[in-house]
């Protein structure tokens, strides 16, 4: 980056510590990770780039309709969800693995949805899920829900209690292509409106399926919510401690009752859009060299080394990611259709004799065709 | 405490309900352009502002999408959101909202969040308004799964539907005829008439079944007196719910008359009346002694108020159809 960049950084491509000039004030949100947090940062980015790329193999082997990568963008999702605390909830797109991951659902969940078992996955309110919502497929639909989700959090009285273990945020993740959604702009007015204790985190992965950030928007998209009257902020998003450190401070802001802010993350999709995409067509070879070699996960692995990290911590971690995704694999395979039942229950909380009539016929349906073989 | 019975217009017995639902329970909160410190422009939430306070009775951004949208993540955290749409043709930039994510969220999360949101939404014609602001959108969110969607005809239905559609876990889109927001009618504050989703027979009768949701069962009620006048007997059904609907009591009434015309201000096609003429060709065809009729709003765009009375079903179009009806 060059020296007077607006952007947060504290790793340089090769992993060598040199916060930049707009990083200093985030300097004390790193004063307290220790080598074991950080060493955690390295297993969670190793763990779900492993698990992505299974992801796109067992999709390439028929065992899943469909697959959105998230290589590429670990650092990003990684040091976000690393700098949220246990009572905050965070509302992903669909791409947001690793920080599901980090916030301890269970994994499958993810691939529930994707081979077309469920349609939510996991159970967003169960405590043992870590607040992390469902995934949501119309682009941009999710940032209102959070807003709403976080004036309800203010409404509750759990913001600016001085409380660590109360106080609480809510995180939205979205990216460059929903940044032109009505959505979007409607939830920062309502955000900078109702001053919600809330954190936008737009990963800006330069593409909207093929089209380019450029098409979506002609200043950079952190400036954006500053016309809302957001306060925001641009960082590197393939600097796992420049995406925690950002993270850190807005969330503690937000939780103390300092009202919204904004986070773009500069990161990249190495990978397709989906596993239905081919982006040969769209991108040039350069463009993804260039990426390469700016991978999050090579980066940091460089700053742990320069650290003490040794051979055998990288390799107990392969070894751990391997194993990961192999008990994902095993667990994909068993993964059966859901009862027919599932589509007519909780289409309705309550009663509905329409419903009940249509579920009764097909049982019944179903019946005489097996009574007639 | 109020009389037990008490003369006043929809619009009041709304405002009534609404108090009375949020007085019961704290986690009610009323949302839209408007309702604050003006009332909305119906006046529906008058004064509840000032008995509730700003953090119950919000007067939101001017975005549909996004009173909509928050309304979702408010149910998320376990409140009960009612959402005001200032007009019927207000309505659509919250569309995705309503029927992508309202309304299948329960399903999506397998029972895990429930979205117990009501959207008001004042509609159909009478009043001599501008364009977007005289439609009957209802059919559209009638098709929607999820969603449950009421309409009803007089100022205790108002009351007390109302309520029920607070007090549902699901969503339900409330229809409020603005053309019957003043009239005044009696209401009962002693005990709910009839459940949410029931359909009423407000006028018994023998000949031909007439049946409508909202302000034209008022329509239907007058050509009812005029046809009586002539001999013919109407038997009058209030739909009160268009999703889901209520079939046994119109299924028993055309088993009686033999004759069933439906009437609605919306479009005719692909409409909630269809369903019912569907629905009733499949279950009473043999009790049928003549074609199911609609009468509704033509399948155009909603025109200029000085020949909106064209466009809408009137008592004289309605007897039109039962004197076809009789004649088949």
């Amino acid at each position: 980056m060059a020296e007077n960049s607006p952007t947060v950084q504290f790793l340089s491509i090769d992993g060598e510590f040199a916060p930049s000039e707009a990083a200093e004030e985030y300097l004390p949100y790193l004063a307290d990770l220790s080598d074991d947090d950080h060493r955690q940062f390295y297993r969670d980015m190793a763990i779900s780039r492993r698990f992505d790329e299974e992801c796109t193999n067992l999709q390439r082997q028929g065992q899943m309709g469909l697959w959105p990568p998230s290589h590429g963008q670990e650092a990003a999702q990684v040091g976000s969800a690393r700098a949220s605390r246990p009572q905050d909830i965070l509302f992903p797109t669909y791409r947001e693995h690793a920080v599901g991951l980090v916030r301890g659902i269970d994994i499958l969940g993810i691939v529930k949805v994707m081979r077309g078992t469920s349609l939510g996955g996991w159970d967003a309110n169960d405590p043992k899920n870590g607040n992390f919502r469902n995934y949501t497929l119309v682009i941009g639909s999710q940032t209102l829900h959070a807003t709403g989700y976080a004036m309800g959090v203010a409404f509750d009285g759990l913001v600016g209690t001085g409380d660590p273990d109360v106080d609480t945020a809510v995180m939205v993740y979205f990216g460059d292509g929903s940044t032109s959604q009505g959505d979007v702009s409607e939830s920062f007015v309502f955000a900078a409106s109702n001053q919600t204790p809330q954190v936008f985190f737009l990963q800006n992965n330069q593409w909207a399926i093929s089209v380019p950030v450029s098409t979506q928007s002609r200043i950079p998209l952190y400036l954006r919510a500053r016309g809302f009257g957001i306060p925001s902020v641009q960082i590197d998003g393939n600097d796992v401690l420049a995406s925690y450190a950002a993270t850190r401070k807005h969330l503690d802001e937000a939780r103390a009752g300092q009202g919204p802010a904004m986070i773009e993350a500069l990161t990249y999709r190495i990978g397709a859009h989906t596993t239905s995409d081919d982006p040969t067509r769209y991108q040039t070879p350069e463009q993804l060299a260039y990426w390469v070699a700016r991978d999050p996960i090579k980066r940091f692995e460089a700053y742990l080394r320069a650290q003490g990290a040794d051979d055998a911590f990288f390799a107990r971690t392969t070894e751990e990611a391997n194993d990961f995704a192999a008990d994902l694999r095993h667990r994909t395979l068993t993964l059966e259709a859901p009862p027919l039942s599932s589509m007519f229950d909780n289409v309705y909380a309550e009663p509905h004799p329409l419903v009940a009539e249509q579920h009764a016929w097909l049982n019944a349906y179903e019946l005489s065709l097996r009574e007639g073989i | 405490m109020p009389p037990t019975i008490e003369e006043m217009p929809m619009a009041k017995a709304l405002n009534a309900g609404l108090r009375a639902a949020m007085a019961a329970d704290d986690r009610v909160l009323l949302m839209g352009e408007d309702i604050g410190t003006l009332g909305g422009v119906f006046r529906i939430t008058e004064g509840l502002q000032a008995e509730f306070g700003m953090k119950r009775v919000l007067d939101t951004p001017l975005a549909e999408s996004g009173i909509i949208g928050t309304a979702v993540g408010l149910a998320m955290r376990g409140y009960r959101s009612v959402c005001e749409i200032q007009f019927d043709g207000f309505i659509y930039p919250g569309f995705d909202q309503i029927t992508s994510q309202l309304a299948k969220l329960t399903n999506r999360t397998e029972g895990s969040v429930h979205m117990p949101v009501v959207i008001r939404v004042p509609y159909g014609g009478h009043i001599g308004a501008v364009e977007h602001h005289q439609e009957s959108p209802e059919a559209y969110f009638a098709h929607t799964a999820g969603l449950r969607v009421v309409s009803p005809s007089t100022p205790n239905d108002a009351y007390w539907m109302i309520q029920e559609a607070i007090a549902s876990d699901d969503p339900v889109m409330f229809f409020e005829p603005k053309s019957r927001y003043w009239p005044k009618g009696p209401v009962d504050f002693s005990s709910s008439a009839v459940p949410l989703h029931s359909t009423r027979v407000v006028r018994t009768g023998t000949d031909v079944t007439l049946i409508a949701h909202g302000a034209m069962v008022s329509t239907l009620l007058q050509a009812a007196q005029v046809a009586a006048d002539e001999g013919v007997s109407v038997e009058v059904l209030d739909l009160r719910s268009l999703s889901p609907i209520d079939f046994g009591p119109i299924i028993s009434s055309v088993e009686k008359t033999g004759r069933l015309i439906v009437c609605q201000e919306a479009p005719g096609f692909v409409s909630v009346g269809s369903e019912i003429a569907a629905t009733v060709a499949e279950r009473a065809f043999y009790s049928l002694q003549s074609p199911v009729l609609r009468v509704s709003g033509f399948d155009t765009p909603y025109p200029s108020s000085k020949i909106e009375t064209f466009y809408l079903p009137d008592a004289d179009r309605v007897l039109e159809a039962v004197d076809r009806s009789l004649a088949y």
